[in-house]
């Protein structure tokens, strides 16, 4: 008898583990639904949390049904992947560091576990290790998706925000009927710089702006990179049928440029943006003239 | 490290300018496809008309093959150009021409270097061309400080 | 440049006249046939008749690469040596970055936002009047 119960049990504890998971989702996903991750997140709707649940249990059957417990990359888990991002987010959002997140993680595991020594109180002490061994594999992959997951989320975030910033830094500003002005502020780097140049050009097109004033007053340094970046920037414009305008270039840039050797002789540059705006204003053929009233005013 | 994710990758011949325009346009429908901006689309397929009109006028004609990749997480597109051509005799030179339109015709070699985030070159007289560029959805930082 | 004269398509774009000047859209993707084509076809336009202006729309073209660059310039230098400008209108953002990435400068070219800017840079040539100071306004 025993060894006919040995063969029987001999099959594979991966996959019999799959099978005990399928068999009982429901009860587990009732059990998960209570447990601090879940409960957090889903706040309103405890079903909710029993739909996640069980989705989870579901992909992890699949895993060990395909007998790679400890495969993170296994196709099984690619299902919930969004779903624990989306956990893990919210988790992170009400304060939970990563170490906060893993331990609430690892807390799914020990119900699941009370549940497989139950079903398996008959089964000989060996395989019943090698079963919850499985297990206990199993559940620790799953905690390393959800954190590779989450990790991967937070450098989408920072990648997507680092590009908001950057249009952030960038107002376009309409000063006058067909001239817009860009007044940078900070560091131009390359990336910046390319930015910057898009959004320039863009603003031409919307404005319908014959002239555009590149205004560096709060840039504190240019390098070659960047003149060079302003240099493709006047000649994009040019053949757009737009004239752009660096002002602002403090002396202590100028003698940079001039100490670099940078050749900006192709740039049309003014010395501040009131100046660029007057030349911009006289090349259009729009005059501000003074107000006769305080003209007159001295005699 | 860079590998093919090969679900989508074609292969255009490139034997006349009718094929320059379904070179343009596959190009172009890939890289909207894969999400990149439109900056990046167009200075994507502009490399490739240059490379395509290189290998039709100095080659003979050849094809491109085309591929999604990925690597880091980032996504791209490589496009590899190839011909039996006579081959070029000065790369240098080839790649230096650069600035000037000059010579023009199908030499937009250097032109297209620049258009693109990777950019590698085989050619063997009597052989034939292989050009492989890639480029990649608002890049990875770029390695390129000065050209 | 190559054979490709056999192929079944629309070799000529439509070049209109209006008074002194020549209207050419372009239109999304061109044959290399077909942009040598319409070199040849502004050339012998401008060189029949009064000609004074060649404006070329590009707002509908969403790639320029050195071969059409160079049939752009081609263009410009011929039309001068006839004594007519050649405008370029509406290119578009992406284009013109590319085209700067790539080298082309275009450097003899002449450029306006739109068609109705090109008309009017080529119609203020005419008059005598001086460019700067003339009573200008856009459209509401």
């Amino acid at each position: 008898m025993p060894e006919q119960q040995a063969a029987e049990h001999q099959s594979n504890p991966a996959e019999e583990v799959g099978a005990f998971l399928r068999e009982r989702r429901e009860q587990i996903a009732q059990r998960w639904a209570d447990a601090a991750l879940l409960r957090t997140v889903f706040t309103v709707s405890r079903d909710e949390a029993v739909e996640a649940a069980r989705t989870v249990v579901e992909a992890l059957a699949a895993v060990a049904a395909s007998g790679r417990v400890a495969d993170s990359e296994a196709d099984g888990f690619a299902v919930v992947r969004e779903q624990l991002a989306r956990t893990a987010q919210s988790r992170a959002r009400a304060g939970a560091g990563i170490a906060q997140i893993s331990a609430e993680m690892d807390a799914l595991r020990p119900p699941v576990t009370d549940l497989l020594l139950d079903e398996l109180s008959d089964a000989p002490a060996e395989h019943l290790r090698e079963c919850t061994t499985a297990l206990t594999v199993l559940m620790g992959t799953l905690r390393l998706v959800m954190l590779e997951t989450t990790m991967n989320a937070g450098q989408d975030l920072i990648n997507r925000q680092r590009l908001e910033l950057l249009e952030i830094a960038t107002p376009v500003i309409k000063l006058w009927e067909g001239i817009v002005a860009v007044p940078l502020i900070g560091t131009l780097d390359s990336a910046r710089s390319q930015v910057v140049m898009e959004i320039l050009l863009d603003a031409v097109v919307e404005q319908h702006a014959r002239f555009a004033i590149l205004d560096i007053t709060g840039v504190p340094t240019v390098d070659s990179l960047v003149a060079q970046h302003l240099m493709k920037t006047v000649a994009a414009a040019r053949l757009m049928g737009a004239e752009c305008i660096v002002s602002g270039i403090r002396p202590a840039i100028a003698q940079t440029i001039v100490h670099l050797g940078i050749d900006l002789s192709s740039v049309l540059t003014r010395a501040s943006l009131a100046d660029a705006l007057a030349y911009a204003l006289q090349e259009q053929g729009d005059h501000i003239v003074p107000n006769p009233a305080s003209a007159v005013e001295p005699r | 490290m860079t590998h093919s994710t090969g679900s989508v990758s074609a292969c255009l011949p490139i034997h006349s300018d009718l094929d320059l325009v379904r070179v343009r346009q596959h190009v172009r429908q890939m890289t909207a496809h894969l999400g990149f901006g439109l900056v990046e689309q167009t200075k994507l397929v502009t490399a490739a008309s240059e490379l395509a009109r290189n290998a039709l006028v100095h080659g003979g004609g050849g094809q491109m093959e085309c591929a999604p990749v990925t690597t880091g997480g980032i996504r791209g597109l490589r496009l590899v150009f190839s011909d039996q051509g006579p081959g070029i005799a000065d790369l240098e030179q080839a790649l230096s021409d650069g600035y000037t339109s000059g010579e023009g015709l199908g030499m937009g070699l250097g032109g297209a270097r620049r258009l693109v985030h990777e950019f590698s070159i085989d050619s063997r007289r009597g052989v034939g061309t292989t050009v492989a560029v890639t480029s990649w959805i608002s890049g990875p930082p770029r390695p390129r400080e000065a050209h | 440049m190559t054979a490709a004269s056999t192929f079944p398509y629309e070799g000529h774009v439509p070049v209109l006249r209006l008074g002194g000047v020549l209207l050419v859209t372009l239109q999304g993707d061109l044959y290399d046939s077909t942009a040598e084509q319409l070199r040849q076809d502004i050339g012998e336009t401008a060189s029949d008749s009064a000609v004074t202006g060649v404006v070329i729309d590009l707002s509908g073209v969403e790639i320029v690469d050195s071969f059409m660059g160079r049939v752009l310039s081609d263009v410009a230098a011929m039309t001068r040596l006839l004594a007519a400008q050649t405008v370029v209108a509406g290119m578009r953002p992406a284009v013109a970055i590319t085209l700067v990435e790539l080298g082309l400068t275009l450097p003899g070219l002449r450029t306006a936002l739109s068609t109705e800017d090109a008309m009017r840079q080529l119609g203020d040539e005419g008059s005598v009047l001086p460019r700067a100071g003339r009573p200008h306004r856009e459209r509401p």
